[in-house]
């Protein structure tokens, strides 16, 4: 490795050159000076970028997205949380089997995609707090407690969010089925039916028009069952995977009820 | 050490602070309530640098609130907003609760960061609960407004956007102040803050007046938001209106806005026929011979409507109320 790769246009941070184009889906770096587009890739050691473009920054590359769906939908009294598995990076899939889930208490589980690592450490410090509050309590976390401290957790990093995209869903005091959604820093809203995540443009539609009845007034709504709601969930994880090169793999399907969380797992294409 | 849990949240205010690795343990990293700051130069341009060549898929959109607006009269206050939270493109939700009940006796609105607003007027609310604790007595409007502007002038350029307007009626009457993420706070009496706020202004501004009783005042701000949403791509969705009057606010009405759409509809064309019957001709011919105005494009919506209505995702045509 010259000494000089450092000083090279497209340097990375790491020190190895970077093979792939500006702008690729394998992560964005901070910083990048305004030449960098125009600046041949196999450049040569030693050659300083031009003045014209500009001084050559580096700075800190805290975010990528692996992609992943995760979805929520409340029934009466039930809530069904999936996710699917795979974790992707740019054109590659680093791992077809990734959990994005935590069972955070017998009635509640969070799902969250985005970042992987971000998400990690999500769940980490939320296992810690669920802890914290069972000890000082003595009674576990409610759905309405926990959405709220999720809000607030996401939100204490307002001006460097988590990069995820979480779903919350769960059973609630009352034995009510439901379901929270979230923006990356922490504006929070209950709902019967959300999904987050790279497939949310393709599968939100058609919970909306299933789940929630939107925009069809003369049609009666009906409730769906436990086994039906499941039943759409794998025809919307399947119907994703076909049109989002993030979704696919395997699909972890977690069934609250009264009786606790019960999880199922299928699997998708594996293209 | 965090030896016992953090009784943060029982301080005054929420304070910035550095997370130092070398300082803090993860468990008091991810249990602290204080606001956490990136550790570089200038935490200030941070998140926006972060995503600076980043594709618009990858870059992180946070929901943003559109349309609301306020105002005062002899009869107390009204307030009214849409329910649309656009994420960038995508609509992220169409049902988002903009007018915010802080306490029984004072309402906030949402425009700009959901996230923001919703998370700061909670923290206003905390902190209106421990002045009436310590003061036996509750806060005014103006006091409240203020703690508001002040909490979040700390700040002041990291990238917030709240534009909330703080209303309720304490011991000197009825009271509306705007408050943004700038730091500005203003006292007034008619107030519209999002994108769609021009359109509403138009509408509210052509009928408002002092003396309107309260029917006609909940009318006008319908309307105002309803103007909004047809005309605004980032407004949309369900019309709450809320009265503030002197024992408290009370909630009024949640309409979609394709019913008021077709009261505003069936009332206009209530209008047309009056006045075709008034010159003695057909309604169509009416239509024509008034001014030769141009072909009005709503008239190829009314088309629209009628098949649209018999696939059933419209509302039924409403009569005139």
């Amino acid at each position: 490795m010259d000494a000089l790769g450092l000083l090279r246009p497209g340097a990375s941070v790491s020190g190895l050159p970077a093979a792939h184009t500006p702008g690729a889906a394998t992560g964005f770096a901070l910083g990048d000076h305004a030449g960098r587009a125009q600046a041949a890739p196999a450049a040569e050691p030693g050659v300083v970028a031009s003045t014209a473009s500009g001084p050559l920054q580096r700075r800190f590359q805290p975010y990528q997205n692996n992609g992943g769906t995760v979805l929520a939908v409340a029934g009466k009294g039930f809530c069904v949380v999936a996710s699917d598995t795979r974790l992707g990076l740019g054109y590659s899939i680093p791992s077809r089997k990734v959990s994005r889930i935590l069972k955070m208490t017998d009635k509640v589980v969070l799902a969250s995609s985005g970042m992987q690592a971000d998400m990690l450490t999500l769940h980490k410090t939320l296992r810690m707090r669920l802890v914290q509050y069972q000890q000082t309590h003595q009674k576990h976390m409610s759905l309405t407690a926990a959405s709220q401290m999720l809000s607030n957790m996401l939100y204490t990093r307002r001006f460097f969010p988590y990069y995820t995209f979480n779903v919350l869903g769960g059973i609630d005091e009352n034995g009510e089925g439901w379901a929270y959604g979230y923006d990356a820093i922490g504006s929070h809203e209950k709902v019967s039916a959300v999904c987050s995540g790279t497939g949310q443009t393709l599968i939100q539609p058609v919970l909306d028009n299933q789940i929630e009845f939107k925009q069809q007034w003369g049609a009666p709504k009906v409730d769906l069952s436990l086994e039906a709601t499941v039943e759409l969930i794998r025809d919307a994880f399947t119907s994703a995977g076909e049109r989002d090169i993030y979704t696919g793999d395997f699909v972890e399907i977690c069934k609250i009820t009264k009786d606790g969380v019960d999880v199922e797992e299928f699997q998708l294409k594996l293209d | 050490m965090a030896s016992a849990p953090s009784l943060d949240f029982l301080s005054t205010s929420f304070s910035l602070s550095r997370t130092d690795d070398a300082r803090l343990t993860p468990l008091q990293q991810g249990t602290s309530s204080a606001i956490a700051l990136p550790m570089v130069d200038q935490p200030a341009n941070f998140l926006r640098d972060a995503f600076a060549g980043a594709s618009e898929k990858d870059r992180l959109h946070f929901a943003h609130g559109t349309t609301t607006l306020a105002f005062v009269f002899q009869g107390g206050i009204i307030a009214a907003v849409d329910s649309r939270a656009s994420m960038g493109q995508y609509v992220g939700s169409g049902t988002v609760k903009k007018i915010i009940e802080i306490n029984p006796y004072l309402l906030g609105t949402m425009a700009g960061g959901a996230a923001d607003c919703s998370f700061w007027e909670r923290d206003l609310g905390r902190r209106c609960r421990l002045y009436q604790l310590r003061n036996k007595q509750r806060i005014s409007v103006a006091a409240a407004s203020k703690l508001l502007a002040n909490t979040v002038y700390g700040y002041k350029g990291m990238g917030l956007s709240m534009g909330t307007m703080i209303m309720g009626w304490d011991v000197s009457g009825p009271h509306l102040h705007y408050v943004d993420s700038e730091g500005t706070r203003l006292k007034g009496h008619k107030f519209s803050v999002g994108s769609g706020s021009t359109y509403a202004y138009g509408v509210l501004d052509a009928g408002y007046s002092w003396d309107m009783g309260v029917e006609e005042a909940i009318t006008l701000a319908r309307r105002s938001i309803y103007h909004a949403t047809h005309r605004d791509a980032a407004s949309g969705g369900v019309i709450n209106v809320y009265h503030v009057k002197e024992g408290g606010w009370v909630k009024i009405s949640s309409d979609d806005m394709m019913i008021i759409h077709e009261q505003v509809k069936a009332e206009k064309k209530l209008v047309d026929d009056a006045t075709a019957a008034a010159l003695g001709t057909t309604a169509e011919a009416g239509e024509g011979a008034a001014a030769g105005s141009p072909p009005d494009p709503t008239s190829a919506q009314d088309t629209g409507d009628a098949s649209a209505a018999s696939r059933g995702n419209v509302p039924p045509p409403a009569s005139a109320t």
